[in-house]
């Protein structure tokens, strides 16, 4: 009755390494099994003796049938995590928040936009599209990073050029580089876009997914049509921490996936 | 009474109760105590009213008043005896269902398997006697925001589930209370197994007892007394309504949750700014407030580690931290976030305001800041119309 249920063991059954400081770990149940998890939805990491981080799912189902999810080391666990190999054991809990409202983009344009790391969320995304290309209309995918280096998922994303737009922009171009350089944004005039019929789904840094959404809008999108993914720092998951309020959400428990129309002002408000 | 059962189910109302004596409530604590519960109240501890383990209905602050101001509480000896003629003190129930440090599991690394085990505490079966109508509501709100969404905290429901809530109305409010503002008091809303108000007149010191459950009827009739009479009715429902015009301080006249939401741009937020410390001690003090924040501990085997819960505030720097930084870095916002969230964000997150007009984050900020100041002067600056110039945000 009065007991808060662990997080479950689960086992590192493949890593792979994605940018210098990035890496894809799959993670597949030791013995009991978490509820499927939505494309968006995220999970809450236990790093044994160190702690436990919010980190959505990267793919539903890798090569070895797990879950994977993509670290980039910035912190305490997240570094732990990032040095975890084939063999280790972390705790997993979830699925947790909103998923990406993908019916929403039945019989439309889906457009996928990413910046960094970002597209981490957004791949399951594309992978739904892929799999079900009856379903939707046309795939586009505008992905931004700062540097070639930092982008995830190279080759993955070469694959999905048939049948999908795919797009790619680097903020500070490499030697060796022979693609667009800029914002992502400036990638959408190279789009034919029907934004009465596309669904967007954006994440990335808060600032690129506020100059992304405005730059939508001032396309013709309606903002509702205009799904973002938001991060806050997150003790719980279960919306008892109080740790990751926007004004009136908890993004644990409204979001993280939630409509611009519902954030556009409030991400407006500096500090809130 | 449980946070399953209906509040309404059993009438309040539903006997005229009983008039007992101090020697009513030396029986009350030693029913309650021989029925197995570890019984909470309030009594006298260093130089302050706390709430505390009760061996017997002695130990409960007969004679003692507050004196309330922002900034500083003073004890007071009464003359006329009174136990519950003070108002709020500086620890709330959640010191007791939702405790400030609690082990959540445990994890130990055994021949290369991580193994996660459940913490298995068995919680004391609490009465509290004494709960004030501003914090039978502040209960009622912390119910709602820990087991009344998708998920249930374990820990806050094992607590609550057996709780028995003993509430007493005021009489004597303190001049930091406005729980007439919040419609909270002074008078008991729903919630109670039993309710009491302390009479002191020429007629002698008694309590008027009645019972709100089915648990509270039957210890009713343990209680030695007399069926209450007209006059002591009378005598305590007059000092109930008293107490109303007798607050200390007001919220303004206005739809808080609305002022709230936009004022975000106010200057006042740099005002208050730069008077707060950001100590974080309203969020401590204030009966609702319960945010935690998760610590993970390992032994020096390495082998073993804990997972912990602690209250936390939203004035601490790190309580927004993101890779990169706070999002609130500026005491400006984390004092906002606080007050907004309280007054205004809280009904959209949990259908309710999330302050109940105790006073304690009055009282107990060091240099003084007071909630209904801070209103009332975003409720003025909206009204002197300077809000209409660029404060859209």
């Amino acid at each position: 009755m009065s007991t808060v249920v662990p997080p479950l063991p689960y086992r590192v059954a493949g890593t792979r390494a994605e940018t210098a400081d990035t890496r894809s770990i799959e993670l597949a149940p030791v013995g009991r099994e978490l509820p499927s998890f939505a494309p968006g939805q995220f999970a809450m990491i236990y790093a044994f003796g160190v702690g436990e981080v919010p980190i959505s799912a990267s793919a539903l189902r890798g090569r070895h049938g797990g879950l994977v999810h993509t670290v980039r080391a910035v912190g305490a666990v997240s570094t732990a995590l990032y040095r975890m190999r084939p063999g280790d054991t972390v705790g997993l809990s979830g699925p947790y928040g909103t998923g990406w409202d993908l019916d929403a983009a039945v019989g439309h344009d889906v457009l996928v936009i990413a910046g960094g790391i970002g597209l981490a969320p957004l791949r399951p995304v594309v992978q739904a599209v892929l799999d079900r290309p009856a379903a939707y209309g046309r795939l586009a995918v505008l992905v931004g990073a700062r540097t070639p280096a930092d982008l995830v998922y190279r080759d993955e994303i070469e694959s999905w050029r048939d049948p999908a737009r795919v797009e790619v922009t680097v903020d500070r171009p490499g030697p060796g580089w022979h693609g667009a350089v800029g914002v992502v944004t400036t990638l959408l005039d190279r789009l034919d876009l029907r934004p009465e019929r596309t669904c967007a789904f954006v994440c990335g840094p808060e600032v690129m997914m506020r100059h992304t959404a405005r730059a939508l809008l001032a396309r013709g999108l309606a903002s509702q049509r205009v799904q973002v993914s938001l991060e806050r720092n997150m003790h719980c998951a279960t919306g008892h921490c109080g740790h990751c309020q926007l004004g009136p959400l908890l993004l644990c428990r409204d979001g993280p996936v939630v409509g611009y129309d519902r954030v556009a002002q409030l991400l407006l408000v500096r500090e809130l | 009474m449980s946070t399953d059962v209906d509040a309404n189910a059993f009438p309040p109302a539903a006997t005229d109760g009983l008039v007992m004596g101090k020697d009513g409530m030396a029986a009350l604590v030693d029913v309650l105590i021989g029925r197995g519960f570890t019984v909470i109240g309030p009594t006298v501890r260093d130089s302050a009213i706390v709430l505390a383990e009760l061996r017997s209905a002695d130990e409960l602050p007969y004679g003692w008043g507050v004196e309330l101001e922002a900034g500083r509480y003073r004890l007071r000896e009464r003359s006329d005896g009174a136990a519950f003629a003070n108002a709020a003190g500086p620890q709330s129930w959640k010191s007791f269902l939702h405790p400030a440090r609690v082990r959540e599991w445990s994890a130990d690394r055994v021949e290369g398997e991580l193994v996660l085990t459940a913490d298995q505490a068995a919680p004391s079966r609490y009465a509290f006697l004494g709960v004030r109508p501003c914090d039978l509501r502040a209960i009622a709100i912390q119910d709602r925001v820990l087991t009344g969404g998708a998920y249930r905290d374990p820990v806050y429901a094992g607590r609550r589930s057996g709780a028995l809530l003993i509430a007493v109305e005021c009489t004597e409010p303190g001049a930091t209370c406005f729980c007439v503002s919040m419609g909270t008091g002074p008078a008991a809303g729903p919630g109670y197994d039993l309710v009491m108000t302390e009479v002191v007149d020429e007629d002698g010191h008694r309590f008027w007892i009645r019972g709100g459950s089915q648990e509270g009827a039957e210890i009713l009739a343990e209680l030695p007394g007399r069926p209450a009479d007209p006059e002591t009715r009378e005598t305590a429902r007059a000092g109930v309504t008293a107490a109303a015009d007798r607050m200390g301080r007001t919220m303004p006249e206005a739809d808080l949750r609305e002022l709230m939401a936009g004022t975000l741009d106010a200057p006042r937020w740099d005002d208050v700014a730069g008077r707060c410390l950001t100590c974080g001690n309203c969020t401590m003090v204030c009966p609702t407030c319960f945010c935690t924040t998760t610590e993970d501990v390992t032994d020096l085997t390495g082998d073993h580690a804990e997972r912990w819960r602690l209250w936390d505030s939203c004035f601490d720097l790190d309580f927004s931290h993101l890779h990169g930084g706070p999002v609130r870095a500026s005491s400006r916002s984390r004092y906002r976030q606080w007050m907004t969230h309280k007054l205004g964000t809280w009904h959209d997150q949990f259908g309710s305001s999330g302050c109940v007009g105790c006073g304690r984050c009055i009282v107990w900020c060091p240099v003084g800041i007071d909630i209904t100041e801070e209103a009332a002067a975003l409720h003025d600056w909206t009204r002197s119309g300077a809000s209409d110039d660029g404060a859209a945000s």
